[in-house]
């Protein structure tokens, strides 16, 4: 058993390593040719002699092919190289700004699963009643208005009016090592609620939108029927027999949110200044800081390929079906 | 003493828009102990429906209007759905008919057992675990210990239907109903699991109503039976009794459509006398359509090639001169070979070798997963071969990946499929079905002509000319297979694949189109290749016979010889296995 699921995660690993290679070739295009590196370092003054030799030390001379090379290799090894802006390197100015974008990305799904699923699973069973479709129209509002509106929406009304929660920034932070942790202050806590809030509206939609339609047609499935028929609890049908089976492909939808969540909290980063990595990329578009941007770029894909292999895992974990196809080859 | 179950006067209603719907009309039956009770009728004669009234699952918004349902005694209508529940399982249970879907995919059979036997018997894990593997055992599942931890899909789709049954009955049910327990399955494993459910019934005095459309399985193993029709009671009694001297007209002609395996009747006796048309549908018409004119256009093509004299009898079991000759053909799918694996590949086919004559009707049988479709997809293009030859009409004729659109063969072979639910596009008026084949063969230019044609050859299929202005979702199953008669014959076919074309049909209407399919081979000399698993229907219609198992052709015989007497084991074995009708008396 082991060794076919040994052989399968190879074989997305190897999968994986061509993707990212697709992904750091443009990257490197964007870095390569999106106007003049050198003109982007320098200033006015700097001579052409001088200009000159920076493209010699910084290998822009040599051959295409040989250039790209050296830029994966040196992606591949955490060199990121420098931002033209602020001249750090590029990998401290991630590592610093990671930590606040996981950890709120991380909280906006917890939020959105806890009411996402529970919520899709009532209205799934209690189809047509008020509540239910209460449910469904509000969180029709909720996907119908932008994000940065329910953002703004949120600051006035528990920021400013009640004045229970911080409006913007992270508030304090705990270190653990180079990462910033919001978790163990309660102003970091604090601050952390509704900007989650605000990124997870969406996902939470969707969740409990799609619970709700594969529910409903699992228990219209012949083995919830037969499961019926044999008298089993309501609530192991619901919540074992049931909700098993529709997480399936509930997982692969989420799995690709929450990937989405992280690479395009930007909006939201923006309203409650949040100092995260979605802040680092708007700040880099201003300032044309094109080696920050394809770094970002490229750890974004990288996100997004380790989470698609977490799925498929836990589908191997999930339905026994997959686990034996993925054993027979 | 008492029945164990009695229903009385069971009427069922459905509420709808146009007014209530009676779907079950004061349906009375009893069942004693250890009796098997057979209820039979056609689709939309609410068989099921009674079924899921006795265990209190109807769908909403049907209910029971009226009627009683008691067992031993206690009335079963006036409970509340709590108290219903509690004795789901407990006395009553049900088993399903697609073994496929009845079981959770991602629950081990262990898991579903436990907690079905926990659900009602006070036991711990280890007892519950014990009794479930004494259960599967009985059920005739090998080591049964072993395969506890398997999931569903480990298992094939007879074993499945053991489990099922072993679920059923894993907490002691006095009653337990069997909803076309057996349609999914091949007759071997049929008859397996029928004999499973005869000796359980008799061992553990457990009643059964079972539910079916095949008369077959009525006759194998029910000591009752109650015929439907419209939701009321045709007939009932003794299974013998009523199958052997049946009383009605209705069931009379039922018993007359069944297809007999032990003889073979020029044409079925038609039991739906009059189709409700709707008024003024028969008045639609267009000028100079009819189907005299759909002959002529289909006999005036190739004239020559139609005459030709047609081989009969023994003469068509030598392959020269045959139509389609198929020599040594091997299909194999799934071979492929990636980085990091080399698949073989399944071969479907292997050096699988038949032929057929001009004007023959030649039947293919096999169980699921001989290989009787494939064939049917590699002749026709449809399927690539991995070995072998095929010959049409003296001239070689390349598989699918060889064959361009333009070849000729593309319009001489023409395929009617099994579901006429899925084989006709629902977005496309019947006219727009039927006149594509015209326009792409390049048999006719759009206009009057074209409307002419349309409308003729669907009066030769017997449908209405009216029919062309609607949409296939407005015909039932049998009318549509009708449409898709009609649209391979626009393509003026030499010959004719028909996959399974009557098996999603009632029995009447499997006699219809069987009747139909008849009328036209006669007519036109039409070559037809006929695959079916139901060997009665093969017998029919079949001049000659090929057994196919596992890909392999096991016999060839000339039908009537074949029926007769068969000579390879495994030819035997099914016609043994398949459900004798001796109950039934000589058709008229």
């Amino acid at each position: 058993m082991s060794s076919g699921i040994a052989a399968f995660i190879l074989r997305r690993l190897v999968q994986s390593v061509f993707v990212m290679l697709a992904v750091s070739l443009i990257a490197f295009s964007l870095f390569r040719f999106v106007g003049d590196p050198v003109a982007q370092m320098v200033g006015q003054e700097t001579s052409l002699e001088d200009q000159a030799r920076i493209r010699e030390s910084l290998g822009l001379n040599e051959p295409i092919t040989t250039q790209f090379i050296t830029f994966a290799g040196n992606l591949a090894t955490g060199e990121f190289g420098y931002s033209y802006r602020t001249r750090q390197p590029i990998s401290e100015m991630i590592l610093d700004r990671l930590p606040a974008t996981v950890e709120l990305g991380i909280v906006s799904l917890i939020i959105s699963l806890l009411v996402g699923i529970p919520a899709g699973i009532y209205t799934a069973l209690h189809r047509g009643g008020f509540l239910a479709n209460s449910i469904l129209i509000s969180t029709l509002i909720g996907v119908s208005i932008p994000t940065f509106v329910i953002g703004i929406f949120l600051i006035f009304v528990f920021g400013v009016q009640l004045g229970w929660l911080p409006t913007f920034g992270r508030g304090d932070v705990v270190a653990l090592g180079w990462w910033k942790t919001n978790f163990l202050t309660l102003d970091g806590l604090r601050s952390l609620l509704l900007p989650a809030i605000t990124l997870g509206v969406y996902q939470l939609t969707l969740t409990m939108r799609l619970v709700r339609s594969e529910m409903q047609d699992v228990m219209k499935s012949d083995f919830i029927k037969f499961a019926t028929a044999r008298g089993i609890d309501r609530r192991s049908i619901h919540f074992n027999h049931a909700l098993r089976n529709t997480l399936v492909p509930v997982i692969t939808i989420i799995g690709l949110q929450f990937g989405g969540i992280i690479a395009f909290s930007i909006v939201t980063e923006s309203v409650f200044q949040w100092p995260g990595m979605g802040l680092l990329f708007l700040d880099s578009i201003r300032y044309v800081d094109i080696p920050v941007m394809s770094v970002y770029l490229v750890l974004i894909a990288l996100m997004f390929v380790v989470i698609n292999l977490l799925v498929d895992l836990l589908y191997v974990a999930i339905d026994p079906r997959v686990r034996s196809r993925s054993e027979a080859s | 003493m008492t029945a164990l179950l009695e229903v009385r006067d069971l009427t069922v209603s459905i509420p709808s828009r146009f007014g209530e719907f009676t779907a079950v009309n004061q349906v009375s039956l009893e069942i004693d102990a250890g009796e098997i009770h057979g209820v039979v009728g056609e689709s939309g004669a609410g068989k099921s429906t009674v079924g899921s009234a006795i265990i209190g699952l109807l769908e909403s918004p049907a209910r029971i209007s009226k009627g009683s349902i008691r067992l031993q005694g206690d009335e079963l209508t006036s409970l509340d759905e709590t108290d219903y529940h509690r004795l789901r399982g407990d006395r009553i249970s049900m088993i399903f008919q697609d073994p496929q879907t009845s079981l959770n995919p991602l629950l081990s059979i262990a898991d579903q057992l436990i907690e079905t036997i926990r659900q009602h018997r006070k036991l711990s894990e280890e007892d519950a675990r014990r009794q479930a593997i004494e259960l599967l055992a009985e059920t005739g599942i090998d080591s049964a210990e072993q395969r506890m931890n398997d999931y569903p899909h480990q298992f094939s789709g007879g074993m499945r239907q053991r489990v099922v049954i072993a679920l059923a009955l894993c907490t002691d049910p006095e009653l337990i109903i069997a909803d076309e327990p057996t349609t999914a399955l091949d007759v071997s494993v049929q008859k397996q699991i029928l004999g499973l459910i005869r000796d359980l019934a008799a061992q553990r005095k457990v009643g059964f109503l079972l539910i079916t459309h095949d008369i077959g399985v009525i006759a194998e193993i029910t000591d009752r039976v109650t015929v439907l029709q419209h939701g009321k009671v045709v007939e009932t009694g003794p299974t013998a009794a009523v199958l052997g001297s049946p009383q009605e007209p209705y069931t009379q002609a039922l018993m007359a459509a069944v297809p007999r395996l032990d003889r073979r009747l020029s044409r079925f006796r038609n039991i739906v006398s009059v189709e409700t048309r709707m008024e003024g549908e028969n008045l639609w018409k267009i000028e100079g359509a009819s189907a005299s004119h759909a002959s002529n256009w289909l006999l005036g093509g190739d004239k020559v090639a139609r005459h030709a004299p047609v081989a009969v009898g023994r003469a068509t079991e030598r392959a020269d001169n045959a139509l389609l000759r198929v020599d040594d053909l091997d299909v194999t799918f799934g071979a492929r070979r990636s980085w990091f694996s080399r698949t073989p590949g399944l071969k479907a086919l292997s050096g699988v070798s038949l032929h057929l004559h001009r004007g023959e009707v030649l039947g293919v049988v096999g169980e699921s997963g001989s290989g009787k479709s494939t064939l049917a997809k590699a002749i026709v293009g449809l399927a690539p071969t991995s070995g072998g030859s095929m010959q049409f009409n003296g001239s070689p004729l390349p598989d699918g990946r060889h064959r361009p659109r333009s070849h000729l063969v593309r319009r001489q072979i023409q395929m009617v499929f099994q579901d006429p639910y899925s084989s006709l596009n629902n977005r496309r008026t019947v006219e727009a079905i039927l006149t594509e084949p015209l326009l792409f063969y390049k048999l006719a230019s759009k206009g009057a002509d074209t409307r002419r044609l349309v409308a003729s050859v669907l009066e030769l299929v017997e449908m209405p000319q009216r029919a062309m202005l609607k949409y296939p979702h407005q015909f039932s199953g049998g009318q549509r297979q009708r449409i898709a008669v009609a649209r391979a014959l626009m393509a003026r076919p030499d010959f004719l694949i028909c996959d399974e074309p009557t098996s999603a049909l009632d029995v009447s209407i499997q006699a219809q189109i069987l009747n139909l399919l008849k009328d036209l081979q006669s007519n036109f000399g039409l070559t037809i290749l006929f695959i079916s698993h139901n060997l009665a229907v093969v017998r029919q219609m079949a001049d000659r016979v090929v057994v196919l198992r596992r890909g392999q052709v096991v016999e060839s015989a000339v039908s009537e010889t074949f029926f007769n007497a068969p000579q390879a084991d495994y030819s035997q074995q099914l016609l043994r296995e398949t459900p004798s009708l001796s109950l039934l008396g000589t058709p008229v």
